[in-house]
């Protein structure tokens, strides 16, 4: 029955601590970017975070470690991969980073298709652990559904983003070249980073080859050099460690943790609260809005009520869409503003599973100094003026070249001083090319909260239930041929292509399920990312993506979150928001 | 280690929890009973320094105690059947080196040692080529690729043996490169 879900403890608490303007659910990538412009425009704001706190340096404790000052160098033992069977298959899931991931006991989900559900636990969620890849959308992503008849039309367009895209980009310092790209515009950036000789060889090659193609070197959130402002915010220069997922010393790249949630702090409205498990979003029938969130203290498991005039859900995409559809009322018995009955629908993702391996000749009077933080990136060049394939949309494609490292195959002896000598040196150039492809949302791909089974909080279990389909065997197909035949063009040896059949999640880059669109009948939120049928709750994490684009989704999402966010405050100050 | 004891070990391995082999035994008095005792380690050592020996620029694996990194990986991270294969096959190493020497490893000479390990490493690639997807690999190859990650991550080989850069400060993709120069450590 709608209401019962659970039994309310509450009314012993003074309202000062339990009252705010804003509350925001989440402290990831878009949930510090609420908190930071809300604090800036003066609202009292509540960060609920599930998870622990993990304050900028002090909690990065691999930060600085050697390689041999990890008991198994980096891998994790037996036991820890065992319990944590989906985490293992997570590229930064390691001895180095275990301590930022949500173990799999500890909330339970379940998989009735295979979904490898990647979840951190702390504050600053998964801005800790991201790949700091940063593009903007084009006219064409957004334009996308609407012209090829998928989805819904976003309501929004490219116009509408790109001075969010600006405002978040100059703060968190996003690096690039001004390419000039139609397909992936460019941004405000700090200095890009430079290809290898290896990279520039295959770039040289496909674009005087392929007049359909663009190589360029990769955008991504990291300081190449820092204005006066990210000084200001206490960080410094990207020092090309490519330990990332450690946390930075430096500051580096953009996180919650260093950038947006110590800004927010400074301004004096913040209140961060960790170990706070949202249990759902309170609606009042009487003033038809929502007026607070129900917390679960992961502590000492009480549970307790805030209350605020405006509400962001920022939880992750698929805890957002948890949240809401745990959020029953009379009003809404299905889920807190699911009158369409899409809520948890819709639910889309990328597409990583192809890549493909090459080694190169020659090159070998030259190598590299740093480790990079990105790779060259090739927009998507598939049905981007109009359909022209037997596949809907298309797939951006990254390749990084670099020589052999310590430890590769060598001819001769097998042992002794001659085999270290020569494993002690770096090999051949080898390239490593990968898709990130563009998945259809479709009805079937959704999540629903389990009838019975509930987590250690007494949160119903989430279902995931999200598959690949046709046009995504279609789409690796495609990239496995145009990547052949480009680094075959590239004059590159050994071509091999690999099928990963990695379960969707894996990306990292789920979206959906609450959807932006023009009509409630077909979507959930509007184009200020409001529930279209409670106007004071606000969703702008990857749950409210009409479709995914082939880019890296977190620019999107924090360029969303921002616009909201002022338009949030704009309304309350017209009163427009009750 | 004679063979009713190398029984003893695999019989533990079967019954026994994977992670904890070691210390069940601990309380049992006999030291040579337990998998990776000291005269395993010591053979391991042996074994890692005769691959990657000391050079002029840098120490062996030996001075990387890379037979207590194996225990450590082996123990930790092997499932069971991977211990019981790297384990198993210590004791088939040292029948063989009996066998085909009629002493035992630590007692033969560099060159020596060089031939027999150079004959093994082949019978592993051989054995490797042929064998199912899900059988574990020739224990020689786990030793092998213990020895040479162990190595390269440890402080001496990371250091000295490699070029170990932990704060770049900068990125360059193109410098020149002369034959002979290390590889980066990371």
């Amino acid at each position: 029955m709608p209401g019962d879900t659970l039994q309310i403890n509450t009314g012993k608490k003074t309202a000062d601590t339990h009252h705010f303007d804003a509350i925001v659910i989440g402290s990831g990538i878009s949930g510090g970017w609420a908190a930071k412009e809300l604090c800036d425009r003066g609202l009292k704001t509540l960060v609920l975070e599930r998870g622990r706190d993990v304050k900028h340096g002090k909690d990065y404790p691999t930060a600085t470690m050697n390689s041999w000052e990890f008991p198994h160098r980096g891998r994790l033992p037996l036991k820890v991969t065992e319990e944590n069977p989906v985490l293992s298959r997570c590229y930064a899931f390691g001895e180095a980073t275990e301590h930022f991931f949500l173990k799999e006991k500890e909330q339970p989900y379940i998989q009735e298709k295979p979904f490898d559900w990647i979840r951190p636990n702390q504050v600053g969620g998964k801005s800790l652990l991201w790949a700091r890849q940063t593009q903007r959308w084009s006219r064409f992503d957004f334009e996308g559904p609407a012209r090829d008849g998928f989805a819904v039309d976003w309501p929004i367009r490219y116009e509408d983003i790109a001075p969010w895209y600006s405002h978040v980009e100059l703060f968190a310092g996003i690096s690039g070249n001004r390419d000039g790209l139609e397909t992936l515009p460019d941004g405000e950036f700090l200095p890009p980073w430079t290809m290898n000789k290896g990279e520039r060889a295959i770039q040289q090659k496909i674009m005087s080859h392929f007049n359909d193609r663009n190589v360029i070197i990769g955008r991504c959130a990291h300081l190449t050099k820092p204005q006066a402002h990210h000084l200001h915010q206490g960080r410094s220069q990207c020092q090309a460690r490519s330990l990332c997922e450690r946390g930075c010393p430096f500051g580096a790249y953009f996180s919650s943790n260093s950038v947006t949630l110590p800004w927010a702090a400074r301004t004096g409205n913040l209140t961060l609260r960790p170990h706070s498990v949202v249990h759902s979003i309170i609606y009042d029938e009487k003033q038809q809005k929502a007026t607070g969130v129900r917390v679960i203290d992961a502590v000492t498991k009480e549970t307790m009520e805030f209350f605020a005039k405006i509400i962001f859900v920022n939880g992750s995409t698929l805890n957002s869409n948890l949240i809401l559809l745990n959020s029953t009322s009379n009003r809404f018995p299905n889920g807190l503003g699911n009158d369409s009955g899409l809520l948890g629908k819709y639910i889309a993702f990328q597409n990583y599973r192809g890549t493909v391996t090459a080694t190169m000749e020659g090159m070998t009077d030259s190598y590299y100094y740093g480790r990079r933080p990105t790779a060259v990136m090739m927009p998507n060049f598939r049905n981007v003026r109009k359909q022209d394939k037997d596949f809907l949309r298309g797939y951006m494609t990254f390749y990084v070249a670099s020589r052999e490292g310590w430890g590769h195959a060598v001819e001769g002896p097998q042992l002794g001083a001659d085999f270290k000598n020569a494993i002690s040196e770096p090999g051949q150039w080898k390239v490593f090319m990968m898709m990130q492809g563009e998945t259809i949302p479709k009805e079937i791909n959704h999540v629903r909260l389990s009838p019975d089974k509930r987590d250690p909080y007494g949160i119903p279990q989430l279902i995931t239930s999200v598959d690949y389909d046709d046009n995504d065997e279609k789409i690796l197909k495609d990239f496995h041929e145009q990547a052949q035949e480009m680094l075959s063009v590239a004059g590159c040896k050994n071509i091999a292509i690999h099928d990963s059949r990695q379960a969707p999640g894996l990306d990292i880059h789920e979206v959906g399920g609450v959807r932006m669109g023009h009509d409630p009948k077909t979507s959930l939120l509007n184009k200020w990312n409001q529930l279209h049928a409670c106007e004071n709750v606000f969703v702008t994490d990857g749950a409210c993506m009409t479709s995914t684009g082939t880019q890296n989704p977190s620019i999107t999402f924090m360029a969303l979150t921002a616009r909201a966010a002022n338009h949030a405050v704009d309304e309350l100050q017209k009163g427009n928001l009750k | 280690m004679n063979r009713r004891k190398a029984i003893q070990v695999t019989g533990l391995l079967l019954g026994g929890a994977f992670v904890s082999t070691g210390l069940l035994l601990q309380g049992c008095g006999n030291e040579d009973s337990q998998p990776f005792n000291k005269a395993d380690i010591a053979l391991l050592d042996e074994i890692g320094d005769t691959i990657i020996p000391s050079t002029a620029d840098s120490p062996g694996a030996k001075a990387a105690q890379i037979g207590a990194f194996m225990k450590t990986i082996v123990t930790d991270c092997y499932t069971r059947q991977q211990q019981e294969n790297f384990l198993g096959g210590l004791k088939k190493f040292r029948d063989k080196v009996k066998q085909e020497t009629q002493r035992d490893f630590i007692q033969l000479s560099k060159a020596e040692r060089e031939k027999f390990l150079s004959a093994l490493d082949l019978e592993a690639v051989a054995f490797d080529k042929q064998k199912k997807t899900e059988e574990p690999v020739h224990y020689y190859s786990m030793i092998k690729s213990l020895t040479v990650w162990g190595y390269f991550t440890s402080e001496p080989g990371a250091t000295k043996a490699l070029h170990y850069v932990m704060i770049p400060g900068r990125y360059d993709g193109d410098i020149p490169y002369r034959t002979g120069d290390k590889a980066y450590a990371l």
